[in-house]
């Protein structure tokens, strides 16, 4: 299955810092993982990371992959050009991780706009820009 | 122990004209609104002992706060003992009002002048980007981690996908939120200083551009140039004062992992009902108790998840009780955003709200004035939380 997909030269993405939390996240990707904060206590996943696990205090955080699965909690479909240059047709999405209730990540879903629906099933793929994996999400079996 | 609340009363507000943009410049503005609101309370510069704005100055672009607490203080002649700003973190928009009543109750101050001044129409002639983009720096950190790299550069995404949420989970319709705009064009008519007055009706809101899906033009509001300013006085001064004293029955206040990223719930919901669990613990009074509701409308969806935070309806009957726009009229059963709101009156940043219920209490509404208003709620802010219920005596 290839998790690679190419960017999109008519939409340029304005990266994210490789914050010392934030860095699994988004490099996880090279090695087709996505990652996620993962407490080695009592087990709780947090996205965004913390500085400390928010159920048990503890700091025996790392970043663990997940299954890369989930499905589409809700969505919008941009219209509104914000910037000049860059195609405003997109699919932002709120994704629930399988791994845990309200593990909530936010992408880009890669489907035609028109068959979004909330409850859609997901996975994970990584659109490499730079030193960074972007965490992208689409329709299960389109791979 | 008296609640600090119960110890204040807003004793006069003053708003600068609207611009989009604005001949004049920010520090004008404040002048405006502030000279306004001080004479309204009887009062004159050297008698206000403590200022507050929201939020402090930024040196960002943007012209979210032009303004200093400083800057004003001096070009008003106000030698306060006492000045401060509220920020982000902590009630939201509300936050001076909040600042204002606490350094009044613990005898600090015995009249603040609390003003929020915007000139984010003029910044807009300099770049009309998403303020997010026109930052120096290369790459996005923090929250804005998480959605600049996926395009969503404006907050009409994020609430977009709330109320996509919303419409899912309980059938809700395009058509019945756009009441609450059409509702806010209605009463703007009847403000003179609304930004916005040209009659809008569910059509026209059906057949604007959409923004981003379930959003379209009319449910985001207006980038302005203005400034609103209010006098908040120990209660034991407010007796002789010209204004008949407005209570300051109860506050509310939460704040929201929005601003590290950090959701919970099923994005039907915001953390403004522990705001509202706050609000009507301190009070005797009930939601049936209101006369109108000046309820945030950053975007339409605030005004039905604020609505829903505050119990005046059960979670998920907003929009069913917005329908047809009857109930929530000037006549209604519950009038709302009477001065037009944020999104035909301008984005006065929730200080139009608070505002509005004053002018709403004091019976200064002209045409669209709610006939024997004795008691307002006011809520504020999409990422933390403030609310006031207002009263007469």
């Amino acid at each position: 299955m290839n998790l690679q997909v190419e960017p999109n030269p008519a939409a340029p993405r304005k990266l994210p810092e490789l914050e010392p939390l934030t860095a699994a996240f988004w490099t996880g990707g090279e090695h087709g993982k996505l990652r996620i904060q993962h407490c080695g206590d009592c087990g709780h996943w947090q996205h965004p990371p913390l500085a400390r696990c928010p159920k048990c205090h503890g700091a025996n955080l790392s970043a663990d992959a997940v299954s890369g699965r989930g499905r589409v909690q809700t969505f919008t479909i941009n219209h509104q050009a914000w910037i000049k240059g860059v195609d405003p047709r997109f699919v932002f999405a709120v994704i629930a991780l399988d791994e845990q209730p309200e593990l909530y990540v936010f992408s880009n879903v890669l489907a035609d706009p028109e068959r979004m629906r909330s409850g859609m099933q997901v996975e994970v793929c990584f659109e490499r820009n730079d030193d960074v994996w972007i965490p992208l999400f689409r329709p299960v079996g389109e791979s | 122990m008296e609640l600090p609340e119960k110890l204040c009363r807003i004793t006069g507000i003053g708003q600068s004209e609207v611009g989009r943009p604005s001949p004049k410049n920010a520090l004008e503005l404040t002048i405006d609104a502030c000279t306004e609101a001080i004479a309204d309370a009887g009062l004159r510069p050297e008698d206000i002992d403590g200022v507050a704005n929201y939020p402090m100055k930024s040196l960002e672009g943007g012209g979210i706060s032009p303004v200093s607490v400083g800057e004003a203080q001096f070009a008003l002649g106000i030698d306060a003992t006492w000045v401060g700003s509220g920020t982000h973190e902590g009630p939201g928009h509300m936050a001076a009002i909040f600042a204002a009543v606490m350094a009044v109750a613990t005898g600090l101050c015995r009249h603040v002048l609390v003003f929020r001044s915007v000139a984010q129409a003029q910044a807009r002639l300099a770049s009309r980007e998403s303020t997010l983009l026109t930052g120096r720096r290369e790459r996005v950190d923090g929250n804005n981690a998480f959605t600049v790299p996926y395009h969503a550069y404006s907050p009409a995404n994020l609430w977009a996908m709330y109320a996509q949420a919303y419409f899912d989970k309980y059938g809700a319709t395009e058509a019945q939120l756009g009441w609450i705009a059409v509702n806010g064009r209605r009463n703007a008519m009847k403000n003179p200083n609304a930004i916005y007055r040209t009659p809008l009706t569910i059509e026209d809101y059906l057949a604007a551009r959409m923004i981003s899906t379930p959003l379209r033009l009319f449910d985001c509001d207006s980038h302005i140039d203005g400034s609103t300013a209010l006098v908040i006085s120990h209660r034991d001064l407010a007796r002789d004062m010209p204004n008949p004293p407005i209570h300051i029955e109860a506050m509310g206040m939460a704040l929201s992992g929005l601003s590290q990223g950090v959701f919970d719930g099923d994005f039907t919901a915001i953390r403004a009902t522990r705001a509202g669990e706050m609000l009507w613990n301190r009070t005797d009074l009930t939601p049936k108790d209101l006369s109108c509701a000046q309820i945030y409308d950053g975007f339409s969806i605030h005004t039905v998840l604020w609505a829903e935070a505050m119990r005046l309806v059960k979670p998920g009957e907003w929009l069913s009780f917005v329908d047809g726009g009857h109930r929530i009229a000037l006549d209604g059963e519950l009038p709302i955003n009477t001065g037009g709101g944020q999104l035909s009156a301008g984005r006065f940043h929730g200080y139009g709200h608070t505002h509005e219920a004053c002018v709403q209490l004091w019976g200064r509404g002209g045409e669209r004035q709610v006939r024997g208003a004795r008691s307002s709620l006011v809520c504020n802010g999409g990422y933390g939380y403030g609310a006031l219920l207002l009263r007469t005596d």
